[in-house]
C-alpha cells in the first residue's frame, strides 16, 4: 500500500439534507416527582434540580431530588408490597405484569426515543433501533421466566431476596432500567430504582408506563436524585441488595458500605475492552466492528472497545480504512434520523474526556480526530484516535468513556492475549479472524466477561453480561441473571 | 475482421498467484450489518432531489431481448435522449445498452448525442463459447462503435478452479476493447455462490484490467443486491488504496424503484467517497428505473405523484 495515493473524500459533493425527528406532538412535564408506593409524590423536603438538554445546555425539566425521609418511604412502601400481594401471587400472574409493561414500551416506543435522546444527547437512530427495543425486549424475556424459575433451579427452591436497591448510570437509561426492574421482577422480588442525575426522565416514562400496567402499588418505586440519594439507598438497613452499573470508583465504595452487612450485590463496572484485528481479519467488516465499538454512544459504553490491537502485517490498511471510515460519520443534532455521533452526556464527562485527550498528546501519543464543524452550545467531542500508544500510556490503562481511541500493535496471538489482559478492567473484548480455532482461543485466554467474535457491542437478553477483576461481578441478562436475585436453598 | 489469438505473448497467467496469495476474507454477517445501517439513512428535499438527478444522469437504459427489433432499440434511444418534456433541465442518461447486432442502430441514432453505446459480449448471458467467438463478437461490436462491452465471465470455468483462464480471457477482451471502448465485467454474482467468491472474481475481474465490474446479466435470480455490491465496493477500494486506480461498479437486474437506487448511491457515497459519485464511475443496469425516478423528480417539483400513464414505456 502506497502513502501517496490520496484518501477517499467522503463530504461537500452529496450531503445529506437535514431530516430532524419532529418533537411536536411530545409532551415533556415542566417538572417531575418520585414515584413511591405506585403514585407520584413531591419529596417531603420540596427540592428538585435541573434535568439538561446537552446539545443547547438548556432545561429540559426539573426532576425530585429523594431525601432520606422519601428514601425511607420508598424502601417501606417496597417492603409492604413484598410482604403483601405481590410476595403471594404465582410466577404466572407476575409475568402477565411484566408482559402488559413490554408490550406498552413497545407501544410508546417512539415517544420513549425521542425523549431519550433529548435527554441524554444519543443519535435517534440509536435509541429508537437499540434502546428501547432492547428495553423491551429484556422485559419480554424475563416474563418468560417468571413461571419457569424451578425449571431454571432444578433441585433447588428459588425465593426472591426480598427488596432490591438498583441504581443505574446515564448511558443507557432505559435499557439499563429494563435490565434491573425485568429480573427483579420476574423473580418475584420489589424495587427501589435510582435512576442516574443526568437522565432520569425516561425512568420515570417507564413509571408511567408500570402505572398504567396496574402493577401492584409498591412494587416498583422510582427515586431520583444524586449520588447521596444513591448512598442513601445502598445504606438503608431494610434493603437486601444493591445492584449497580456505573464507575468502578462508585462500585468499590458501594462495597465499602455494605461490607458486614447481609446485603447482596452486582457490581457492573467499567472496562478498557480490547478489540483484536488478526491480519486474516475480514478487514473492512473489523474497522466496521471497530467502529461501532469505540463511537456508539459517543463512547459512553462501559464495554467500549477502546483499546484497538492491529496484528502489524495489517496495521497499515487497516488504520488507513479506519481513518477514511471515521471521515464518513456525521456529528451533530441527535435528533437527525443520520447522526452517527450524538451530543456527550454532560459538562462534566465533556471536561473529562478532554482532560485525557490532553493526557494522550502530552504523553506524546500521535492524535488523529474527524475534521467536522462542530455545534456552537452543547458538549460535542469529534470521534478521536491515538496512535503510538504503549501499555503504559494513561490513555491506553484507563477508562475515558468518551469517543477516544489508543491504538496498538502486536506481532503474536501470545502477545496481544498478554497485552488484552494485562489491565485492571475485565468487561469484554473483540476478536477479528476468519479462523475460528483462532476466534474459541482467544475466547477462552481473555480474561473478560463477554467475547465478541467478528462482531462489537450485539447485546441481547437472552446473554449474559458482567465482567471479571474491576468491571464488578454478577451476571445481567440470560438464566444467569435470574440468580442474583434468588435464594437458591 | 482477422482473428488473431494472442493471449499466449500475454503471460498474465502467472499474475493470478499473487491475487490468490492477497485473497481477502468477507464476513456475510458484517456486510449485511452495515448495509442494514445504510439503508436507515434518510434523504431528504435538495439532497433527495440532487440523488435522483445523479440517477438518472447514471442509468444505462438496458434492452436485451431475443425479440429486440431496431425499431425498439430507435424507440429506446429517443427515451434516452427526450426523458421527460416537463424538465428541459434534466440529465440524459449515461447509455444505451444492446445487443452486439444492435450496435449499429444505436449507434447511428444516438452519434451526435453523449449517451454511449454499449453492448453486451462474449456469448452473453452465459458466456459458453470458444475464446474466439467472444473475441470475434467484441471486435464486430466495437468496429459497429460499442463504446462500452459488457462481457460475462467464465462461470463454469470460475467454479472448476480455473482462475487464471477467467483472468486471461478478460485481459483479452479487454485488449480487444483498445482505447475506443470501457470494458465491463460482468461477474453474474448469482451464480458464484457465497460472498468470498464474490470477493475472488471482483479481484480476478479489477486485476486482468476491468474498467467497470458489474454483478449481473439480469437474466439469473438474484440479480444485483445491496451486500453483494457492498462486496464489489471494497475490492474496488482496496484496489484503489494499493494502486491509486479507480474502477467503475455498475449493479444490474432488479433494481427498479428510486429509494433502492438512492441506497445504493448512499451506499457508494460512504464507501468510496465523492470520486465514484460520478456516471463514469458509477452505473445502474436498469430498465424501468428510469420511470419511477422521472415520477419522483415530478412529484418533489409538482408535490403530486402522477399516475405512470403519463411517462412513456419504452
Amino acid at each position: 500500500m502506497s502513502s501517496k495515493i490520496k484518501s477517499l473524500n467522503y463530504n461537500g459533493k452529496w450531503d445529506f439534507s437535514s431530516s430532524i425527528e419532529s418533537i411536536e406532538n411530545l409532551s415533556i412535564l415542566k417538572e417531575y416527582q418520585l414515584f413511591i408506593n405506585g403514585k407520584f409524590q413531591k419529596p417531603v423536603d420540596k427540592k428538585y434540580f435541573p434535568s439538561i438538554n446537552p446539545t443547547n445546555e438548556q432545561q429540559l425539566t426539573r426532576i425530585a431530588k429523594a431525601e432520606s425521609k422519601d428514601v425511607d418511604l420508598a424502601v417501606n412502601s417496597a417492603r409492604a408490597a413484598f410482604n403483601g400481594q405481590w410476595g403471594k401471587i404465582s410466577g404466572k400472574e407476575r409475568a402477565k405484569y411484566i408482559y402488559r409493561i413490554a408490550r406498552i414500551i413497545q407501544e410508546k416506543s417512539k415517544e420513549l426515543a425521542i425523549v431519550e435522546t433529548l435527554d441524554g444527547g444519543k443519535p435517534i437512530r440509536e435509541s429508537r433501533d437499540i434502546d428501547i427495543p432492547l428495553a423491551a425486549a429484556h422485559f419480554f424475556y424475563y416474563a418468560g421466566w417468571s413461571d419457569k424459575l424451578k425449571y431454571a433451579f432444578p433441585n433447588k427452591t428459588p425465593k426472591p431476596l426480598g427488596v432490591v436497591g438498583q441504581i443505574i448510570p446515564w448511558n443507557f437509561p432505559l435499557m439499563m432500567a429494563a435490565w434491573k426492574i425485568a429480573p427483579a421482577l420476574a423473580t418475584g422480588n420489589t424495587v427501589v430504582l435510582k435512576p442516574a442525575e443526568s437522565t432520569s426522565v425516561t425512568a420515570l416514562l417507564l413509571a408511567e408506563i408500570i402505572k398504567e400496567a396496574e402493577l401492584p402499588p409498591g412494587v416498583v418505586n422510582i427515586i431520583t436524585g444524586d449520588g447521596s440519594t444513591g448512598n442513601l439507598l445502598v445504606n438503608h438497613s431494610d434493603v437486601n441488595k444493591i445492584a449497580f452499573t456505573g464507575s468502578t470508583e462508585v462500585g468499590k465504595s458501594i462495597m465499602e458500605s455494605i461490607s458486614g452487612t447481609n446485603k447482596r450485590s452486582t457490581m457492573e463496572l467499567g472496562g478498557k475492552a480490547a478489540n483484536i484485528i488478526f491480519e486474516d481479519a475480514p478487514l473492512d467488516q473489523a474497522v466496521e466492528g471497530v467502529i461501532n465499538g469505540i463511537f456508539f454512544n459517543q463512547g459512553h459504553v462501559c464495554c467500549a472497545g477502546s483499546r484497538l490491537f492491529i496484528q502489524e502485517s495489517v496495521y497499515d490498511v487497516v488504520l488507513r480504512k479506519l481513518k477514511d471510515r471515521m471521515q464518513s460519520l456525521l456529528v451533530g443534532n441527535p435528533l437527525d434520523k443520520n447522526t452517527d455521533i450524538g451530543a456527550v452526556n454532560s459538562k462534566q464527562q465533556l471536561s473529562t474526556i478532554h482532560k485525557y485527550i490532553d493526557i494522550g498528546v502530552k504523553e506524546g501519543a500521535d492524535i488523529f480526530q474527524l475534521n467536522c464543524e462542530l455545534p456552537k452550545s452543547g458538549y460535542w467531542c469529534p470521534p478521536t484516535l491515538f496512535t503510538n500508544v504503549s501499555q503504559s500510556h494513561r490513555i491506553a490503562k484507563e477508562e475515558i468513556f468518551g469517543p477516544v481511541l489508543a491504538v496498538q500493535t502486536f506481532r503474536t496471538t501470545q502477545e496481544v492475549i498478554n497485552k488484552a489482559n494485562n489491565t485492571p478492567y475485565g468487561l469484554s473484548a473483540g476478536v477479528w479472524t476468519d479462523k475460528g480455532s483462532k476466534a474459541f482461543n482467544l475466547a477462552a485466554k481473555l480474561k473478560a466477561g463477554v467475547i465478541w467474535a467478528n462482531t462489537y457491542n450485539k447485546f441481547d437478553p437472552t446473554s449474559p453480561f458482567g465482567g471479571y477483576k474491576e468491571s464488578g461481578h454478577g451476571r445481567e441478562g440470560g438464566l444467569h441473571g435470574l440468580s442474583p436475585y434468588l435464594n437458591l436453598e | 475482421m482477422n482473428i488473431t489469438l494472442n493471449y499466449e505473448s500475454l503471460s498474465l497467467g502467472r499474475k493470478i498467484l499473487m491475487i490468490l496469495d492477497l485473497k481477502t476474507k468477507v464476513d456475510k454477517l458484517g456486510i449485511e450489518d452495515r448495509v442494514s445501517r445504510i439503508t436507515k439513512r434518510s434523504l431528504k428535499s435538495e439532497a433527495k432531489l440532487q440523488g435522483l438527478k445523479m440517477i438518472l444522469s447514471m442509468i444505462d437504459l438496458t434492452t436485451l431481448e431475443g425479440m429486440d427489433t431496431d425499431k425498439r432499440v430507435e424507440q429506446l434511444c429517443y427515451k434516452a435522449t427526450h426523458l421527460h418534456q416537463e424538465f428541459p433541465d434534466l440529465p440524459n442518461v449515461a447509455a444505451v445498452c444492446v445487443y452486439p447486432n444492435m450496435v449499429k442502430t444505436a449507434s447511428n441514432f444516438l452519434k451526435d448525442s453523449e449517451v454511449k453505446v454499449a453492448s453486451v459480449a462474449t456469448a452473453f448471458p452465459s458466456g459458453n463459447s470458444s475464446l474466439e467467438v467472444k473475441i470475434q463478437e467484441t471486435k464486430e461490436a466495437v468496429f459497429n462503435g460499442a463504446e462500452e462491452i459488457d462481457m460475462v465471465i467464465s462461470r463454469g470455468k470460475f467454479h472448476s478452479g480455473e482462475y487464471n483462464y477467467v483472468f486471461d480471457e478478460i485481459a483479452i477482451i479487454k485488449e480487444n476493447c483498445g482505447d475506443k471502448a470501457r470494458l465491463k465485467v460482468i461477474l453474474e454474482t448469482g451464480e458464484l455462490g457465497d460472498y468470498d467468491h464474490i470477493r475472488l472474481a471482483s479481484e480476478i475481474a479489477i486485476k486482468a484490467g476491468a474498467d467497470f465490474i458489474k454483478t449481473s446479466t439480469g437474466k439469473i435470480k438474484p440479480a444485483a443486491t445491496l451486500p453483494i455490491t457492498l462486496v464489489m465496493l471494497e475490492a474496488i477500494k482496496d484496489h484503489y488504496y494499493n494502486t491509486g486506480k479507480m474502477v467503475g461498479m455498475k449493479p444490474a437486474g432488479g433494481i427498479s424503484n428510486s429509494k433502492l437506487a438512492l441506497q445504493y448511491l448512499i451506499m457508494v457515497k460512504e464507501t468510496l467517497g465523492n470520486l465514484w459519485l460520478d456516471k463514469h464511475w458509477f452505473r445502474f443496469g436498469a430498465s424501468s428505473l428510469a420511470n419511477d425516478v422521472l415520477m419522483q423528480l415530478l412529484k418533489q417539483k409538482t408535490g403530486f405523484y402522477q399516475s405512470n400513464n403519463y411517462f412513456s414505456k419504452d
